[in-house]
């Protein structure tokens, strides 16, 4: 009798979980074996998709230097992004982190709030901003003498640079933000009494405790930057292609799916391999932090 | 009280701004009385918002987007409460990664995504179906749903449930009356941030959208790409507030740290 008890135990779990189990492999796993799949067909103007097993997609990616350029303009923005929103991010974290309970609060509203707010309006509200040369920004730098003749955003790396940090800065303040939780406030007094100056106790204390979670923030935003589809496409125009961008063409204008499949499955392999990689390394890094 | 000195006052200033403005702007020209895009200087006026009745495409996106939100994070927690309650409550072999792969689309980029499910629903006949949209979007929200429903479960309170067992409550009457109640917090948490992530999503949306069955943000996309006016400030000034009203719910209900710090560690 307790054996039949047990042994309904050991498929409760089991039995709760399928329902999920067979939708992800039926309408995840499935699909995504199948873009594979269809990177490897070929495709022609008049004949359409071919179920055939040719690496001429591939091969193309590979030797044409368009997409050399395309995918280097990809991580160029992501890294210059990622980049970015550590240098801002990381320190306003911290002061994020030593003000006082109701202003914490509140600020900390202002700035993660946008993260649940619409990608279009955010990336329109830029453009907005960029609008040209005579753009608010571009006033405002002048105005304020800090540049003299107005700097091309719109349509320009430097634009869509600037608007995905602003759409991924709240996930590298939210990951400085959990390091900083963990951090004893302790240790810092204790670093202070015994003579250190501030610059001492940053570069010393603080900056080497709050490090995994700068690294880990940089991962996510790397991640979501050099697969960003809005941002780069409505600042960008159509003429600045990154990897999402140029698949989106490919899918629903040239109709060469084969070829969009190709470039999407190389840019889910390149993240999945920079993900993975650097996770181990922070982790064989900072082994004692993650316990 | 704040230990900050002046510097990182300035510093923390300017970053507010920085982070506030776009969002500000765009709401502010959505009241422009004039004809193009401008700060509103002479006045506000309400003439864009009254605009948005006069293009029944938006109208009707608004529509598909709030019913595609609302449905399919509800799909999602069908799945996802059982699935959460096994994953907290036994150790199983499998265990871990499943819960590896029902958080996965948290990993894949959108745009795969996107490709993934316009290549298979067109090879089954639903390509441009609002059911393909539904399924779709119970994939990319259902890690929402189940990190909630699972946090929910894990700091629940067990002697409850086995107090009822003693009393001779099993099965359905069992998680009807007493586990459902306790964990509806982290449940309807989830479905407000999966209908956010659902009423937000472009870039899968994107690929799987046909006239007809296209949700506001793949609208007010479309839009963009031929011309910027006020029209499309003022849709997404109305977007903006629909969010805002959530997270303001949200956080009085949930925190928004905790549903937000549950989201920054693992990303997209």
């Amino acid at each position: 009798m307790s054996a039949s008890a047990e042994e309904r135990n050991a498929r409760t779990p089991w039995a709760l979980t399928a329902p999920a189990l067979m939708l992800f492999v039926g309408v995840l796993l499935i699909p995504l074996a199948m873009t594979v799949m269809l990177s490897f067909h070929d495709w022609g103007q008049y004949k359409g998709i071919e179920p055939v097993f040719i690496l001429k997609n591939w091969h193309e990616i590979v030797t044409d230097p368009y997409y050399a350029e395309m995918f280097g303009r990809t991580f160029r923005i992501a890294i210059l992004t990622t980049l970015l929103t550590a240098v801002l991010g990381a320190p306003e974290a911290y002061i994020l982190n030593r003000m006082g309970g109701r202003w914490k609060s509140v600020f900390l509203l202002v700035i993660l709030g946008p993260l649940l707010i619409s990608v279009v309006a955010r990336t329109l509200g830029w453009a907005l901003l960029f609008g040209g040369n005579n753009g608010l920004v571009n006033k405002l730098l002048m105005s304020a003498g800090l540049i003299r003749a107005p700097i091309p955003f719109m349509f320009t790396e430097t634009g869509m640079v600037i608007a995905l940090a602003h759409v991924m800065m709240p996930f590298m303040v939210l990951s400085v933000w959990a390091a900083l939780q963990r951090l004893d406030p302790q240790i810092e007094n204790a670093a202070m009494s015994l003579g250190a100056g501030p610059v001492t106790i940053i570069r010393r204390i603080i900056m080497p405790q709050i490090m995994p979670g700068v690294l880990s923030g940089a991962i996510i935003v790397f991640s979501l930057s050099a697969s960003a589809f809005a941002t780069p496409a409505i600042i960008g125009g159509r003429r600045l292609k990154v990897a999402a961008t140029l698949a989106y063409d490919e899918f629903l204008n040239t109709l060469d799916w084969p070829l969009g499949a190709a470039v999407a499955t190389l840019l889910l392999a390149a993240l999945v391999l920079i993900v993975v990689g650097s996770n181990a390394l922070i982790e064989r890094r900072y082994a004692e932090v993650f316990r | 009280m704040s230990r900050n000195g002046p510097l990182a006052l300035i510093f923390h200033t300017i970053f507010v701004i920085v982070m506030v403005a776009p969002i500000l702007v765009v709401c502010l020209v959505a009241f422009t009385p004039e004809g193009f895009l401008s700060l509103p200087t002479n006045g506000f006026s309400l003439r864009w918002f009254r605009a948005i009745a006069n293009y029944p495409e938006f109208v009707h996106a608004f529509w598909v987007s709030l019913g595609l939100g609302a449905l399919s994070s509800f799909v999602a927690l069908l799945f996802a409460v059982p699935a959460a309650l096994a994953i907290a409550r036994y150790r199983f072999r499998g265990r871990d990664a499943l819960a590896a792969l029902f958080l996965s689309p948290l990993m894949i980029p959108h745009v795969v995504l996107g490709i993934a499910f316009l290549r298979f629903f067109t090879s089954a006949g639903l390509g441009g179906s609002f059911a393909a949209l539904i399924i779709a979007h119970v994939i990319i929200v259902f890690p929402f749903a189940l990190r909630l429903t699972l946090a929910a479960a894990t700091g629940m309170d067990l002697s409850v449930e086995m107090a009822a067992v003693s009393l001779g409550a099993g099965g359905w009457t069992l998680f009807r009356r007493v586990t459902l109640p306790l964990i509806l917090p982290g449940v309807i948490s989830g479905w407000a941030l999966a209908f956010i992530q659902s009423f937000d999503d472009l870039t899968m949306t994107v690929f799987l959208a046909a006239p007809g069955t296209e949700t506001l943000p793949v609208r007010m996309f479309l839009y963009i790409q031929d011309n910027i006016d006020p029209l499309v400030t003022s849709v997404s000034a109305c977007v903006i507030a629909i969010t805002m009203t959530a997270l303001i719910l949200l956080d009085r209900f949930y925190g928004l740290d905790r549903v937000l710090a549950g989201k920054g560690d693992t990303g997209r």
